[in-house]
């Protein structure tokens, strides 16, 4: 790490959105607040590449609009060189745009196509006041050649030029202002892979040359890990894990990691993987899930102390458990699907639908199951109260867990606490269900 | 005989700024319960010759020339009415966006029962049940009550499910998925995959897969075929295509993907970019951004040939390594000069194709 002092430093940075939630439930109060990002802290040193990875919605993008003050954080602080810029006026951030640039992911879009090259990249120069006549033009010229395009081609407009050029224009005008700190937003995803190696090579470059920091935002893990000093996992607005690219791919892992790592298709035919395929896809920043965010999608939750359960069948358990406190299990559309509609039919559908076993191994958690779904099925359509929110808690469906370090990098998950696993990576109750060798 | 086969495919757009040769001479087969890859990068023609085999080609373009036979029958022969009796009966489209290709007007399960009852020829009950049946086969959880819900109110990833179960509506025997997962998350991606490998395997159902993703080709195809330039430039089996790469634009491909666990400080890259489809380089089309090219490839165009015979490519040998580079003709005086590596499991690499001309 080059100095103590980070280039710049995210403290508890928080983003909420007011869902768009129509004009009448507005005035009866019903606000709604989309969590894009919730409370996440990090560093970038000087030089450095921090890479943000994750999914569409986990608050990626989010976060590099907000440490640009081109959102307002609901909370929290971002620091340039120690100084806070969360509270900064207008003209005191016009002043530091010069040192803090964005590229955005589709340079189509991000540049007005009715302005040539020339006044496209200019206009930074021009705002700033940094350089006026010959000189601008030569500037410019100069820019043009660091990114790799030809100068001859300054006046000419963005649809004389493909994809990648546009990207090298994008880039060239981040460049313009000679900033410190560049965000960049997905800014090879929407290219062929052959040109986004260029690009690639170009930033890293650039960065050896200038010593410029990036925050380099990408879904893509494999590119993230080929550029990035750090990176920061993202899951529903927080930080999952976050480690030297060493340190995030090789175990023990955060268990998102872990599937995003292997779902990754790879290039080679004879590859053969243990995958881990995540059920279901992120649930909804308005409403989030109690607990660690990731658990209803997670392949290692950890089981309640209490009962002595098999990763799937707990997986089952925990299935019904949350599906019934969300009122989401229809018991007359699963009665109307069955010939037989006995009482014992419908419970045997429910446990088919949500893959619990005819039998739990556990004898308390089968009477437990047993007695909810018959409540269940007794009492439909009316909600009943099952007991089994109350009987079924694990650390992972009570507690946020925080990022705290681990044996290299940082993890938020309970796998990693002594409190609830001796040893993460050979917890028996912690493997994946059904994984296959 | 082949399932499909198509035969020196030559697809035409006339505009205003010239005429764009999208595909030229293209020849490839699929065999029933096959899956071919095609692989190649924006501009390479892929799209459009999967638009060509369901006959979708729209002004300005046209089908100039060629073949494309389903089951022995040329599809350029039939009717409009009897062609629309294959489309989603015998050969069925998935498309890269989900979201466009449902209407948003009426319910995901609308659709789907509207394809089965026009194609099966089923009663609107029976459809329904049809549907439910499908929604449940391509893993949409509560299908009976999901079956009334608008396109709007699935996620991404059960769009394209939705779409994938309406493409296998009618039970066709070719399915062309046309970057089925592109827009999608890696996770979400995964999930897709497997539910085709699974449906495919399942109904014995043949695939061509277009993609630009070639850790997606490795994982699912069987054969692939690699274009650049509206031209099929390497054709073979998987193993082939990412352990013996024999095309120089294939190398170049292989090389400059960033992989988990490389050491690789610079990627290797292709320079410049795919030349427009209107003026086109002569000779080989490739030849302004190979690192080998010589004086003879600004003037011969190169043939796809047998690598290890040079002999003209066979479209009937499906386990045949065919390459259009005129070092396998030897009129290349250099010959190409790379290595592959294919590194052990452990070390997290695998095959990766170095360039030679460092």
């Amino acid at each position: 790490m080059s100095s103590d002092e980070p280039l710049i430093r995210v403290e508890g940075l928080t983003k909420h959105y007011e869902s768009d939630s129509g004009f009448l439930s507005r005035l009866l109060g019903e606000r709604k607040w989309v969590k894009a990002v919730d409370g996440i802290s990090f560093e970038i040193h000087e030089g450095e590449t921090l890479g943000l990875v994750g999914e569409s919605g986990c608050g990626k993008s989010t976060t590099g609009r907000t440490i640009l003050q081109l959102e307002e954080p609901t909370e929290g602080s971002v620091y340039y060189r120690g100084q806070d810029i969360t509270g900064m006026s207008d003209s005191e951030l016009r002043e530091l745009r010069k040192e803090m640039q964005i590229i955005f992911q589709n340079p189509q879009s991000s540049l007005n196509p009715r302005l040539t090259v020339n006044d496209i990249i200019g206009e930074a120069l021009d705002i700033h006041g940094m350089a006026t006549g010959q000189s601008r033009d030569e500037q410019i010229k100069d820019l043009l050649e660091r990114v790799g395009l030809n100068a001859s081609h300054a006046n000419r407009y963005p649809n004389e030029f493909s994809g990648g050029q546009l990207q090298r224009i994008g880039i060239a005008r981040a460049l313009a202002v000679d900033p410190d700190f560049i965000v960049c937003d997905e800014p090879v995803s929407a290219l062929d892979v052959s040109v986004q190696a260029q690009i690639l090579n170009l930033l890293m470059d650039l960065q050896d040359e200038y010593g410029i920091s990036y925050l380099f935002i990408a879904h893509d893990l494999s590119v993230v890990e080929h550029i990035a000093d750090q990176i920061a996992v993202m899951y529903l607005g927080e930080i999952a894990e976050m480690g030297t690219p060493r340190e995030l791919f090789s175990p023990p892992q955060h268990p998102y990691t872990e599937a995003l790592l292997s779902a990754i298709p790879e290039p080679d035919p004879g590859w053969e993987t243990d995958r881990v395929i995540l059920e279901g896809s992120v649930p909804s920043p308005i409403d989030p899930p109690s607990g660690c965010k990731f658990h209803t999608r997670c392949p290692r939750v950890i089981p309640p102390e209490e009962f002595s359960l098999p990763q799937e069948e707990w997986r089952a358990v925990l299935y019904l458990r949350n599906r019934v406190a969300e009122g989401g299990l229809n018991v007359e559309l699963i009665e109307a699907e069955l010939d037989d509609d006995g009482p014992g039919a419908v419970q045997g559908a429910i446990r088919e639908d949500c893959g619990l076993p005819e039998q739990l191994s556990d004898p308390e958690a089968e009477r437990l199951v047993g007695d909810a779904l018959a409540d269940i099925v007794e009492a439909a359509p009316e909600p009943v109260e099952t007991g089994l929110e109350e009987a079924f808690t694990s650390p992972c469906t009570a507690e946020n867990p925080a990022l705290h370090d681990i044996d290299g990098g940082q993890a938020a998950c309970h796998l990693f606490d002594e409190r609830y696993v001796d040893d993460p990576a050979t917890a028996p109750q912690a493997e994946p269900p059904g994984a296959e060798d | 005989m082949a399932m499909l086969e198509v035969e020196d495919l030559n697809v035409r757009f006339y505009t205003e700024d010239g005429v764009v040769k999208a595909t030229n001479d293209l020849s490839y087969q699929i065999e029933a319960g096959e899956r071919f890859g095609v692989v190649g990068e924006s501009g390479a023609g892929k799209s459009v010759t999967s638009l060509a085999v369901m006959r979708l080609i729209e002004e300005p373009g046209v089908i100039e020339s060629g073949s494309i036979r389903f089951k022995g029958r040329d599809l350029l022969e039939l009717s409009a009415e009897e062609m629309r009796e294959i489309r989603g009966n015998e050969i069925s489209m998935i498309f890269q966006d989900a979201e466009t290709a449902l209407n948003p007007a009426y319910t995901v399960g609308e659709q789907i029962a509207e394809a089965v009852r026009l194609h099966l020829d089923m009663g609107e009950e029976a459809a329904r049940e049809r549907t439910i049946e499908l929604l449940d086969s391509v893993g949409i959880p509560d299908p009976v009550e999901r079956y009334s819900d608008y396109p709007h109110q699935f996620s991404g990833g059960m769009q394209q499910r939705a779409v994938i179960a309406m493409a296998l509506s009618c039970d066709p025997e070719l399915i062309i998925a046309d970057e089925p997962t592109t827009a999608l998350d890696v996770t979400i991606e995964a999930q897709i995959l497997e539910l085709l490998e699974d449906v495919t395997e399942e109904f014995d159902t043949a695939i061509q897969l277009i993609t630009h993703d070639l850790g997606v080709v490795a994982e699912f195809c069987d054969r692939v075929m690699v274009m650049y330039a509206g031209h099929p430039v390497e054709m073979a089996p998987v193993e082939n295509i990412y352990y013996d790469p024999q095309h120089p634009y294939t190398v170049g491909l292989m090389s400059s993907i960033p992989r988990i666990g490389d050491e690789r400080d610079r990627l290797d890259t292709i320079p410049g970019r795919m030349p427009d489809l209107i003026e086109m380089p002569s000779g080989c089309n490739f030849h302004p951004r190979c690192p080998y090219a010589e004086q003879g490839c600004t003037r011969t165009e190169p043939r796809l040939v047998d690598v290890s015979s040079g002999q003209p490519a066979d479209t009937d040998a499906h386990l045949q390594h065919s390459a259009a580079c005129l070092a396998h003709t030897g009129e290349l005086t250099g010959g190409l000069d790379y290595t592959v590596t294919v590194d052990g499991q452990e070390s997290g690499g695998a095959a990766q194709a170095g360039g030679g001309d460092e």
